[in-house]
Parts: C-alpha cells; sequence; structure tokens
C-alpha cells in the first residue's frame, strides 16, 4: 500500500532527502489471467480499473497500456471539466462526473488540482441569447448549475474581453456554470493509478494489445506484445484508436479519428480567472495555475490518427483567440501539440457491450473524454462486473445508432460540445 | 497543411477539400426494404482505419468529388483520381 | 565590477533595468549590454526564486526572461539574449519583487528541502485546493501582462515554394546553399540570428569577411537568404513556418513549401552538472566567447573554464588574450567541479578540492545537436557515442540534416560527464523550472521513468527555453539513476515551435471581418443611406430595422405599416440554386420531402428538405421555370449546404452529364413587395408581366424585364400577405431599388428589416429552419406527414423517417402558444415543464415570442412534446426559476384562411 500523502508527509520527508517516498504505481509483469483487463491506460480506463477494486471489490485486475500511462488524450487535453449540456442524459453523465471530481482529490489522496473556476460561453447576437436561455433554463430543469449573464456579467468574469463596437464578435451575453472548471490533467491519471495499484491492480505497460482470445463466439482475453492475458471480462477505453481495436474484434464502430490540437502561451502572472468560450470563434482558453494561456478550438478537417497539429486550425484558433483578447497578442506560443479523438455521429459517447460478448466499450467521447474520466470509469466498472448498463449509460448504448435515439448535444442546444 | 490533388484542378491546399465518406459505401434502397441495421450501418458505421485509406473528397472550389488514397498516419497521398465513368 | 567591455564601439544607448539606469551600445542584446554593465542577477527561477544570471546568447537562455517597455508599449516575457537594445528602453526582470537583486521571495529558496518535485500533488489536500490556488497562482507565470496593449492585426503572412530551404546560415548552412544554388536550384536561407554566418562570426578567423563572401554568391546565384528568420515549425508534407522579425516593420510569417529541406541547425552547448550550477556567473562557455567576440564583452575577470570537450578548452586562450585569468578545469582528465561560492554571483569555485578565486565560471559538457525540426518531421534519433549527443537516425523524406546538426563536428572530442545518481548537493539540470538532479531520483523512485512522466512529474524541459540546455542531461540523469543506457531512456517528443512565435504572427491578418467575412448586400450603401441598422443573419449583414428610434418600436412600427400598406424588403440572400438539365426534375424531387416536378411550369411549391436522418435540414421554396430548369431557393444560411448536398447527389446518384447545379444567389437580388398594396406597387415597375392573378396567382412565377435586365418575379409569401419578390441581376438592384421606392412613396410603403419579417411571419405559424425547429424536428412533428406516409420513390431521410426514435410517441411537436397568464411576451428559450417517473423534465421549449401588432397580443411558437394532440391544453413554462402558463393553440395565430394572400 502506497504511503499517505500529506502536508506533515512531505515537512517529514523534506527532512530527510524524500527518500522514504513508494513508488506511485508498480510496475509489474502480467499474469496469464485476471478477472477483468481494461485495454488502454489512460484516465476512463484507469478510473474503471479503480472503480472496478473500489465499488465492486474486483481487484485481479490489469490496466494493458501501450505506451506509457497517461500518455494519450489524457495527457493533451486542455483540462475543462464541466456539465453544461442541454439533455437529462448529458446533464446526468457530466454532472455525475463533476460531482465525482468534487471530491476526488481527498478520495484518492492525490491532489488534481481541480479548480471550480467556471465557465462562460459567450453569445454575440439576440439569436444566440435566445438559444443560451433555451440552454440555462434546460440546465437549471435537469439540476445543475447554470446561469444566464448579460454582457456586463460576461465582463465581469473576464474583464480582458474584447469590448469594442467594432468586434467581429461583439458580446451580448452568455451562459455560465460556476461549478466548471478545469483539473491537472496528469495528476487525475497519476491519481486514479496509484489509488489502483494500492488495491493491488496491475498496471502493465508498453503493452500492446495485438488481437483478441474468441471463444464461442466470447472475447475471453487478449494477445499482446507481452503474450496471452485472458480475463472474463474486458473493457476498451482507447478514444482515438477504438476504431483500430474494433477492426481487431472484428466490428465496425460509428467513430471517425481526427486530430484536436491545444497550444500554450509562455507564462505570465495572473490575467484571467475563468475558463471563455466563444461561440464565434469557437476558440476556448483558460489560464493554467502555472501562468500559461491553454487555448483550443475546433477539429483539423482530415480523419487522421497523426498526433500532429497543422497550420490551418492552428491560425483559426489564434486569430480566434486575438478576436476575443486582443492583448494576448503580446504573449508567444510556446508549445503545440495534438491529440486524437474519437469522433461520433451525434458527438456523445458510446459504453456499452459490443458486438462481441465479454468486451465492453468505452469510446466516442470526442472531445469530451477528460470530463467524464469518473463517470466513464464507474460506469465501464458496473457494466464489467454486471454485465448490465447503469441507468445513467443506458441512453448511450451503441444501440441508438439503430434505433436513431442520438442524443445530439449540437442538435438540442445548437452547440457541438 | 497538406497538399490534397484534385483530379481537375492540381495539387492545393487541404483546407481546400472536404472530406466526404469513405469509398464503397452503396445507399441501400428502396427504404421500405432496408432494415434498421443495414440502414444504420450506411449512415454511421465506418473502417475508420490507421494506416491506409481509400476515401472520397470534395475539391470544394470546383465542386468535384474524387477518390483518393492515402495513409491516415503519415499523411502519404498515394493517389487521387475521378470518379467519373466508374463506381466509387 | 567583474564583466567589462574590451571593445568599444557603438553609438552609447541609455536603458534601465529594475528601475536602474544603464549604458548600453548600439549592437546590443539586452544581454550584452546587461553583462556589459555588471549586471550580475538578471532573474529569479521560477519555483524557488533563486538568483540568476545570464547562462546564454541566444534562444537556449533559460534565466534572463524580462518585461520591455519601449515607446509607451509593454511586451513581457522577452528573452534578453535575443532583443536588441534600443534607446529608452525600461527593462525589468520578471517573478520578482522589488527586483531581481533584492527579492523578497528569495527566502523561498530556505523552503526548498519541503519543495519538491511535484509536491502540490501530495498537498494541498485540506481543505481544498481552492482555497490555495489564489495564491499559488499570483506566485507562479514569468512576466506581467500589459492590458493596454493590443497590439494590431498587421502582420503578414508571405507563401512561398522553392526547391531547396536550408535552416541556418552556419558554415554548413551556407556552404549547402551555395552549392544549391550553383546546381541552378531556387533556394531561400533562414536564420535566426541577427546576421548570416552562425558560429563562423565568433569562431573562426576573418568569419565575417568570409561569411559575407558567402551570402554575397548565394545572392548572386538568386539564392534568397532571410536573417532573423526562425524556421519554427515543420508540418505535413514538409511545409515549413518561419517566424521572420524586421526591425520597424510587423514580423511576418512564412510559409515555405520547398522541394528539399536541409537542416544546418547547428548544435547547442549543454551546462555541466554540479552543486549550485546555476549561481549568476555561471554560463556557457561557448556564450562568452560570443559576448566577448560579437559584443566585445569580456564576461569576468577570473574565470574558471571547466569542460570536458575540444571545442571548449581552447575558448580559455581567447579570453585570456582579452585580458582575463582563467584557469582551466579540464574534466577530461578526471577534474571536478565540487563547489561554487557565492549566492548572487561566483566568489570562488572549488575544483578537484582546490579552492580558487573567480568571478565568472564557464562550462560546457559537450554539444548537443539541433535535432527539433527534424524530429517535427517524424524523424528518429540514435544515440552517438563518440560525441555523446543524439543525432539524426533514420532518412526523412525531403529532409536531410548537415553539419553540427547532424553531429559532424570538426576535431571534436568528449568525455561525457553525466549527472550521477546519489546527489547530496544541489545540482540544477533546468534552470528556469528549478529542477535539480534530486528531482530526477524522487522521480524515478516513485516509478515516474518514462521520460514523459519524468518530464510532466518534474516539469524538466517545460519552461520557455524548452530544454533547450536540459534535456540531454535530463534523461542522461535518469539513465544513470534507473541503470539503463541513454538510448534505452529515450528522449520526449519534440513539439513546435522551435522556440516561442508571437501569437501575432500565427494569427496573421486573419483578424476582425478578415476572420470570418460577412456576406454584404448589393444594395447595403443603399439600406445605409436609408438609416438601416445592421445585424448578422446567417452570415449575411442585412437591415434589422430601419430608424434611429427604439429598437422595438420601430420594429412594431414597420410590421404594423407592412400589414396595412405594403413594406420594401430585400431578401437577396434567400438561396437562388439553379438546377437545370434532362434530370433536374429528378433530382430535385430526390432533395426533397415534397415531390416537386409535378408542379406545371411557372409554379412555386414549399417544402422541405431533410438530412439523411431525416431531420428537417432546411425548407424553401421550389420553382419550376421549365421541365428541365428549376429554381431551388433555401434559406440564406443554408445556401453553401443545399448547393453541396445537391453537387454531390448529382455526382453520385445522376447522370453528371444531364443535369446541373449553379448557384446565382449572389448574382442576383431580391427586393419583395408585401402587404395589400404590394400589386399596385410591383405594377408602377411596369415588368411587362401580367399581373392578374388568374395569370399569376400565388406561388405563381413570371419572367419579365427591367431596365433592359430580365425580371423574375415570384409570388411567394412569409408575411401572409399578398407578396411578390423580384430578382433582378446584382448590378441593377439599385435602379429596382430606386424604382421600388419611388413608386411607394404614394402608396405610403414603409422599408423592412429582419426583425419586422420575423415577427409577420411568426403570426402566420411560418417556421425558421433551425430556429423553429431544431437538430431532431422530422416533418411530421409540423403535422406534415403526407409524403412520409404516401410517397413512393426515394429522397433524401427517406428511411430514417421510420426508425424506433421516428415512431416515438413522446415526439416534440410544433404548435403556437397564447398567453394564459395574463403576462406579457413569453421568453424565448422557456421551457414547458413536464415529469419522467417523477422527476421534473423539460416538456418542450419556446421557439420564438413576440408582442404581435396585428393581434394586440403576445403570440409565441414552441415545441411541445405530443403538443399536436395536446391542443387547447393549458402548460406550465419555467424560464429563468420563474414560472409562466400558456395554451397550446394552432401555430397560425393570424389569418387563418389565407385570405390576405389575395387581399
Amino acid at each position: 500500500m502506497a504511503k499517505r500523502y500529506s502536508a506533515f508527509g512531505l515537512f517529514r520527508e523534506g527532512l530527510r532527502g524524500h527518500s522514504g517516498w513508494q513508488p506511485a504505481w508498480r510496475s509489474p509483469s502480467p499474469k496469464p489471467r485476471y478477472d477483468a483487463i481494461i485495454i488502454g491506460g489512460g484516465g476512463q480506463g484507469l478510473a474503471t480499473a479503480y472503480y472496478l477494486a473500489k465499488n465492486h471489490g474486483m481487484t485481479n485486475v490489469a490496466v494493458l497500456e501501450k505506451s506509457w500511462l497517461g500518455g494519450g488524450n489524457t495527457g493533451r487535453n486542455t483540462t475543462t471539466i464541466r456539465s453544461n449540456y442541454f439533455y437529462p442524459e448529458s446533464v446526468a453523465l457530466y454532472d455525475f462526473a463533476l460531482k465525482l471530481y468534487e471530491g476526488l482529490s481527498r478520495e484518492l489522496n492525490y491532489n488534481i488540482m481541480l479548480s471550480q473556476r467556471g465557465v462562460v460561453t459567450v453569445s454575440h447576437s439576440d439569436a444566440e441569447m435566445e438559444m443560451a436561455a433555451r440552454l440555462v433554463n434546460a440546465m437549471q430543469i435537469n439540476g445543475t448549475d447554470a446561469e444566464l449573464l448579460d454582457r456586463d456579467g460576461v465582463l465581469a468574469k473576464a474583464p480582458l474581453l474584447n469590448r469594442t463596437d467594432q468586434a467581429r464578435y461583439p458580446i451580448f451575453g452568455g451562459t455560465w456554470q460556476g461549478r466548471a472548471g478545469v483539473a491537472r490533467h496528469d495528476a487525475v491519471a497519476w491519481g486514479y493509478a496509484r489509488a489502483a495499484d494500492g488495491f493491488g491492480v496491475d498496471i502493465i505497460q508498453n503493452c500492446e494489445v495485438t488481437g483478441f482470445l474468441i471463444e464461442s463466439g466470447r472475447c475471453v482475453g487478449v494477445e499482446t506484445s507481452l503474450g496471452e492475458i485472458r480475463a472474463d471480462a474486458t473493457g476498451l477505453a482507447v478514444a482515438g484508436h477504438s476504431g483500430v481495436l474494433a477492426a481487431k474484434a472484428g466490428f465496425q464502430l460509428p467513430i471517425r479519428s481526427y486530430s484536436l490540437q491545444a497550444m500554450v502561451s509562455e507564462p505570465v502572472k495572473p490575467c484571467l480567472d475563468t475558463v471563455v468560450l466563444y461561440l464565434g470563434t469557437g476558440t476556448y482558453l483558460f489560464q493554467s495555475d502555472k501562468g500559461e494561456i491553454v487555448v483550443g478550438g475546433g477539429l483539423d478537417r482530415v480523419p487522421s490518427y497523426a498526433q500532429r497539429g497543422n497550420p490551418p486550425m492552428q491560425q483559426t484558433v489564434i486569430s480566434g483567440m486575438l478576436e476575443m483578447f486582443p492583448s494576448f497578442g503580446q504573449l508567444k506560443m510556446l508549445r503545440q501539440w495534438a491529440g486524437i479523438v474519437d469522433v461520433v455521429p451525434d458527438s456523445s459517447p458510446i459504453i456499452g457491450p459490443s458486438p462481441l460478448p465479454g468486451l465492453y466499450l468505452n469510446c466516442g467521447w470526442g472531445t469530451g473524454g477528460f470530463k467524464s474520466i469518473p463517470a466513464g470509469g464507474w460506469l465501464l466498472a458496473h457494466l464489467m462486473v454486471t454485465g448490465e448498463h447503469h441507468e445513467i449509460s443506458r441512453p448511450f448504448d451503441l444501440d441508438r445508432f439503430v434505433t436513431g435515439r442520438l442524443v445530439d448535444e449540437a442538435a438540442g442546444s445548437g452547440i457541438a460540445h | 497543411m497538406q497538399l490534397f490533388s484534385c483530379p481537375f484542378c492540381g495539387p492545393r491546399d487541404e483546407t481546400e477539400f472536404l472530406f466526404a465518406a469513405e469509398a464503397g459505401k452503396t445507399r441501400p434502397e428502396p427504404a421500405a426494404d432496408v432494415s434498421a441495421e443495414r440502414w444504420s450501418e450506411y449512415l454511421y458505421l465506418g473502417g475508420n482505419p490507421r494506416g491506409a485509406t481509400r476515401e472520397i473528397w470534395q475539391h470544394l472550389t470546383c465542386g468535384e468529388f474524387f477518390a483518393m488514397e492515402r495513409d491516415t498516419v503519415t499523411h502519404v497521398v498515394s493517389v487521387s483520381h475521378s470518379l467519373r465513368g466508374e463506381e466509387a | 565590477m567583474t564583466a567589462r567591455r574590451v571593445t568599444d564601439s557603438g553609438r552609447p544607448l541609455a536603458f534601465s533595468f529594475d528601475g536602474r539606469p544603464y549604458e548600453g551600445r548600439e549592437g546590443d542584446t539586452i544581454a550584452s549590454a546587461l553583462l556589459a554593465n555588471g549586471v550580475r542577477v538578471v532573474g529569479r527561477s521560477f519555483k524557488y526564486h533563486r538568483p540568476r544570471g545570464i547562462y546564454g546568447a541566444w534562444t537556449e537562455e533559460p534565466n534572463a526572461i524580462v518585461d520591455v517597455t519601449f515607446d509607451g508599449t509593454t511586451t513581457p516575457n522577452l528573452r534578453a539574449t535575443t532583443e536588441l537594445l534600443k534607446a529608452g528602453m525600461d527593462v525589468r526582470s520578471v517573478n520578482a519583487k522589488p527586483t531581481a537583486d533584492a527579492d523578497r521571495l528569495g527566502l523561498l529558496d530556505r523552503l526548498s528541502p519541503f519543495l519538491p518535485a511535484g509536491f502540490y500533488y501530495k498537498t494541498f489536500l485540506w481543505p481544498d485546493w481552492h482555497r490555495f490556488e489564489p495564491r499559488i497562482r499570483a506566485m507562479a507565470g514569468l512576466g506581467r501582462l500589459d492590458p493596454s496593449n493590443e497590439p494590431p492585426a498587421e502582420n503578414p503572412m508571405v507563401n512561398a515554394r522553392c526547391d531547396v530551404l536550408v535552416v541556418g546560415a552556419g558554415r554548413s548552412g551556407l556552404a549547402a546553399s551555395a552549392e544549391a544554388a550553383g546546381a541552378g536550384k531556387s533556394v531561400i536561407l533562414v536564420d535566426d540570428q541577427f546576421a548570416p554566418g552562425g558560429s563562423m562570426l565568433y569562431r573562426e578567423v576573418d568569419g565575417d569577411a568570409r561569411v559575407e563572401q558567402a551570402v554575397a554568391d548565394i545572392a548572386r546565384l538568386g539564392g534568397r537568404v532571410l536573417s532573423r528568420t526562425t524556421a519554427y515549425g515543420i508540418y505535413d508534407h514538409n511545409l515549413v513556418c518561419c517566424w521572420e522579425r524586421r526591425g520597424a516593420q510587423p514580423d511576418r510569417q512564412w510559409r515555405v513549401r520547398p522541394g528539399q529541406i536541409v537542416l544546418a541547425t547547428g548544435a547547442i552547448e549543454r551546462p555541466l552538472i554540479f552543486a549550485d550550477n546555476d549561481r549568476p556567473g555561471v554560463m556557457s562557455a561557448d556564450a562568452a566567447l560570443f559576448y566577448l567576440r560579437r559584443h566585445g564583452v569580456l564576461v569576468g575577470n577570473r574565470i574558471v573554464l571547466a569542460a570536458n570537450n575540444s571545442r571548449a578548452i581552447p575558448i580559455a586562450d581567447t579570453l585570456r588574450e582579452a585580458g582575463a585569468h582563467v584557469t582551466v578545469a579540464d574534466l577530461r582528465d578526471g577534474g571536478t567541479v565540487d563547489a561554487v561560492h557565492g549566492a548572487k554571483a561566483v566568489e570562488a569555485v572549488t575544483v578537484s578540492g582546490k579552492r580558487l578565486d573567480a568571478d565568472t565560471l564557464l562550462m560546457s559538457g559537450g554539444y548537443t545537436p539541433t535535432v527539433h525540426l527534424f524530429c517535427q518531421a517524424k524523424g528518429k534519433l540514435r544515440y552517438d557515442e563518440g560525441i555523446a549527443a543524439f543525432v539524426p537516425g533514420n532518412p526523412v523524406e525531403g529532409v536531410s540534416v548537415i553539419g553540427s546538426a547532424a553531429g559532424d563536428f570538426d576535431d571534436y572530442a568528449i568525455s561525457p560527464v553525466w549527472p550521477k545518481a546519489g546527489a547530496k548537493t544541489r545540482q540544477w539540470i533546468d534552470f528556469q523550472n528549478d529542477v535539480t538532479l534530486k528531482d530526477v531520483e524522487l522521480a524515478a523512485r516513485e516509478n515516474f521513468r518514462s521520460v514523459e512522466h519524468l518530464k510532466r512529474y518534474t516539469t524538466l524541459g517545460m519552461a520557455t527555453d524548452q530544454g533547450k540546455t536540459s534535456n540531454m542531461n535530463g534523461l542522461a540523469a535518469m539513465a544513470a539513476i534507473t541503470g539503463r543506457t541513454i538510448e534505452q531512456t529515450g528522449t520526449t517528443t519534440y513539439r513546435p515551435p522551435f522556440t516561442p512565435v508571437p501569437f501575432t504572427v500565427v494569427a496573421g491578418r486573419r483578424r476582425g471581418e478578415l476572420f470570418n467575412p460577412v456576406r454584404r448586400l448589393a444594395l447595403e450603401a443603399e439600406h445605409r443611406a436609408a438609416g438601416a441598422v445592421f445585424r448578422e443573419y446567417g452570415g449575411w449583414l442585412r437591415p434589422a430595422w430601419y430608424g434611429k428610434g427604439d429598437a422595438a418600436d420601430e420594429v412594431r412600427r414597420e410590421a404594423r405599416q407592412a400589414r396595412d400598406t405594403v413594406a420594401i424588403f430585400d431578401g437577396s440572400p434567400l438561396g437562388k440554386i439553379e438546377v437545370f438539365g434532362p434530370q433536374a426534375g429528378e433530382i430535385v424531387d430526390y432533395n426533397s420531402y415534397n415531390t416537386i416536378s409535378t408542379l406545371k411550369p411557372g409554379r412555386i411549391r414549399y417544402g422541405f428538405m431533410l438530412t439523411e436522418s431525416g431531420v428537417i435540414y432546411d425548407d424553401g421554396v421550389t420553382t419550376k421555370l421549365a421541365d428541365d430548369h428549376y429554381v431551388v431557393s433555401c434559406s440564406s444560411g443554408h445556401v453553401a449546404g443545399v448547393v453541396a448536398r445537391l453537387e454531390e447527389w448529382r455526382q453520385d446518384r445522376f447522370d453528371p452529364s444531364q443535369v446541373f447545379v449553379h448557384n446565382l444567389t449572389p448574382h442576383w437580388a431580391t427586393l419583395t413587395a408585401c402587404g395589400p398594396r404590394a400589386k399596385r406597387l410591383v405594377d408602377a415597375l411596369s415588368l411587362g408581366v401580367d399581373l392578374d392573378d388568374a395569370a399569376l396567382p400565388h406561388m405563381g412565377a413570371g419572367t419579365g424585364t427591367f431596365a433592359g435586365c430580365p425580371a423574375r418575379i415570384a409570388r411567394v409569401s412569409f408575411t401572409g400577405d399578398r407578396s411578390y419578390e423580384v430578382s433582378v441581376p446584382a448590378a441593377t438592384a439599385p435602379a429596382l431599388w430606386a424604382a421600388m421606392n419611388e413608386a411607394g412613396r404614394v402608396l405610403d410603403a414603409v422599408l423592412m428589416g429582419s426583425e419586422a419579417l420575423l415577427m409577420l411571419r411568426a403570426e402566420k405559424g411560418y417556421i425558421i429552419a433551425g430556429k423553429d425547429t431544431d437538430g431532431t424536428t422530422m416533418p411530421q412533428d409540423l403535422g406534415l406527414s403526407g409524403p412520409r406516409d404516401k410517397r413512393q420513390g426515394e429522397y433524401v431521410g427517406k428511411r430514417s423517417l421510420f426508425t424506433d426514435n421516428a415512431q416515438r410517441q413522446d415526439r416534440q411537436q410544433f404548435v403556437g402558444l397564447a398567453v394564459s397568464d395574463g403576462g406579457p411576451a413569453l421568453p424565448t428559450g422557456a421551457h414547458a415543464l413536464g415529469s419522467d417517473g417523477g422527476q421534473r423534465r423539460s416538456a418542450g421549449f419556446v421557439t420564438s415570442s413576440y408582442d404581435s401588432p396585428a393581434l394586440g397580443r403576445p403570440i409565441a411558437l414552441a415545441l411541445v412534446q405530443r403538443g399536436l394532440s395536446r391542443m387547447d391544453e393549458e402548460i406550465e413554462l419555467v424560464h429563468l426559476g420563474s414560472v409562466r402558463r400558456a395554451t397550446i393553440t394552432d401555430p397560425c395565430a393570424f389569418d387563418h384562411d389565407g385570405s390576405r394572400l389575395n387581399a
């Protein structure tokens, strides 16, 4: 069991050169069989392992990570956590995640630096304000916090926003979710990994899944670069690579992979206290605790598995940011990177059994995987143990693409998340 | 910025092009004979291959739809050709 | 004074640093001027606020980050080593209060035992991170943003092609450029320094003259040399993005698409790792040579030079010749640097157990090839034992690496001296981010052993120098601690940009209206002259209303008068998509939910276009001009989309030689006359069309002439009143506008903007697709299930109208609402309340709501669950917590029998 973290522990270790800290997780060799294995050592996969152990007492579990844990989208996203969704199904899912996030640092004994600094989504016309009202009312009815802001309300949240009348996207007002915020992405992965390891879960890095073991039409484990590993239940949580693994399992998914890039500026002293999204530019940004302006926007145009950014979208995102915050033109782009996101036609996740019995899906999060990590892990764990949906995950089953019961936020609120 | 080649206009920046679909899909008809599963497959499913792929793209500036073979990891474009006079 | 200027030339330039006045020389960088003035402490480290001096000479500099105010404008986080000094610059250190020399937070260094790498993950758990965060944020960050400095969008972008792009104008780059240009190739040579030449300028005899000759040769052969131009990123298909600094003119971005990229980016000297190697006065040996030869600044009087390689050791002689006392600690012979004495400046150094008085310690741990761009181009690295560094491994198509960037050094011998496990002292690896050897050991102990984990856990290499001096030592330390080789340990991913690039350069001129240009009406000037207030609708800038009065009053005035007399409305953005050819009828039928082709020529039909998911994409009218000629209209925001879908089906489903789609929307202007006097107004235009209702009934079309041009006239109504849409070529629009206004004068006509039209159509219950429908609305939700139930043959979206979801009983359906609580108009966006198993749920929402001038009461349109079967039912609505009541009605609230269409 890993040593508990605390200010006192830090002080005590400080007096003896920090020689007493234990590994945050072990690096075990895989056993030939487990009760459950999860493919993908990102936030979703690690959270699934943690909740298998914590909620269901299932500790004979392995997480198989192709590379280093937390190195996929968990370590590449822009870390926003929010539940400002239109449909009750979406709010139930993302607000569940947000509530779990709210207690997560202490639960995991790992500071994930959840900063509930609020998200403001800015509208630029009367028509967009009407849509904002539609969204805020829906959120309030669905039981999450939401406010409708007027122009002054928006400017109070982010005083450096472009106030000029000549702005391409004038500020009419916006929506506000105060409980939303950001967290330290690596810490979420590491915190879950450490806690899962503490329960005895094997986290196996540099272990690539190359195929599925299928007996009598059922998935009974996986073939990996480290050999065969068997399990009663297998969970898939590999984000942008879901289609690749689905192909190995013999089915297709309604997913297309795209690059999503993000950038940070050099650090500056605090100048932006919330997360800001402009509907007009599609750019969103916040300032990290370190002082960097973290900025992102839309997907690249070309379906791709290359984890690299691309100048056209880079220019769109940065131009958009400068439309919003003209003074940020004094700053410089320090670093730019990209992740591969798994985009589903209705931009909602897929959680549920796969067409291959014994294999369960957690994918299709698109740009929303990070904010839902605790819920995604909780729900996949429930599914893997019981074989049945949790009520929150039921609407997100793969069958919705046959019944037509999509959960399409863009259709409802006009905002594609 | 990738360079794609329109069979009519030649190489242009990727921003002039729109991804339409993976090649090889045929719209199932008539509607009354199409099962919900088959329709769903047509509308939503795809191979989404990592690596070599064959896709239908549109060159927005001239409007032409054409086939392109490329690699989704390396972004190497091997060939693009007109769809006139053949099946997609 | 320790450092001094030994060759004094150039005009004096006055500047200040941390409030104290100094004098530099023209040609100085901020860094060389500070050094020449003997300024030792130029900044504080990010975490421990350790005093720091200038370490390097160029983009690798980790310490000398400054905020600069010049000409009234402040720019944060400039690197003192790469900024030219200008007279009057006010330079301030970052992350220090009040000055770098006397920083109050310097005390934090004493707490460093309790602030190791990642300490924040282990604490601030109680009571809550939120309590600590504001104070942590205030302490973090480097420079300070100047809220009043809003740089204009004036940075051009240049697209260029060439046969060969050479990056780096050192000896290798110059030679490669000359060779390629000599072979008849078009060449662009970019170099980020103030002048081409690289290390030739300070390492070679007569370097200046030889560089000048080489540059002249390249120019003579047609090559182009861009100085102060940083190639910062290689992107797909070898597109190279470069940042050019042009002095007084705005910086430029170059996007170069070369046939071949030649990387001659040189190598960066790395520090040695020993106790307190971060003290002010501990510098790069190469930088010392640079400052001496390029700026005439000798960085110290009593210098100790510690080095492990043959490239650095000879620097001692040069410094001696310049007048310094230099002691060499040759680490190739097993020498060690044991201690650096002095806090804010080097006072003495203990080398191999012997204490030496010194004011400066120069160090060289070897040279690391600058392979960033090669790796961005997906190149893989190989560890070269001979030079103790990573060098390009596999070849990358279109990219070659030459010179020291490829590890190709002249007469270079090195005895690697890497960090060792078991450090008892504080030895800095990443200066700016305060990552020490102990932090790397802690990371290893806690199993953050992957280099990516090491980077993220300790922040090694994540500072604004992007690890140019720290990455190699960091991974070597991890290798030593974990017993792996350096090659096994590997490197982290190299990400663009090579060095921080101004956001303004990335954005270029794509700002303001150019960010996303609005579409403008042919008659914009006329509308402005008539007092129009413009708003953006569907990407078009259109008159919202006319007049300077209160917006609501003006809109009501227009709406009322449109019902009483006649209104003139600019409907030009409405789609006008021509479909020609023998298969024209088939394609417009396939495109539409309603069958179109059964119309008689000269007649018009209203209908929906669905997506393949069965959802209403748009509504609009299609006119049949002839059996092989149709005009498809659609809402202004959907024109491009409708053209795209028609074109897609044309090519995919029909014979493209038998049907053509042509978007004439921008080519034609449309002015609509609507209202009881509309016919009289249009009559006065003398279009040569028989306006008799028998000849031109409602939903009829005709063609005439206006001012010698063809004029199309269509009786389509979006207000419920008699209406005529008159379309002429855009160039003729001003004449039509004038004629209609002239004709309208005696009829008491009114100019009507979009807001009044929105109100009038709502009175009639006419939808705006996307406003009164959402992305789930199907035609049967509007009570229009005829084609779904009866139509034979295929059309877009047909199958999806029969999914489980399409047959749900609780679908939201389009209805009207009448306020029943005596209150004002319902707020648009208010939700109808329902419940689901006792849980409060939305049962739909108000999509449009107005105070109708014609009816003298509020009206509203809404999507309500099962609304079509709940007529006259009273429902509850909620808006921002307050509850309203309304009765479900037919959407049409005005002129139910449509008699006004022909009135």
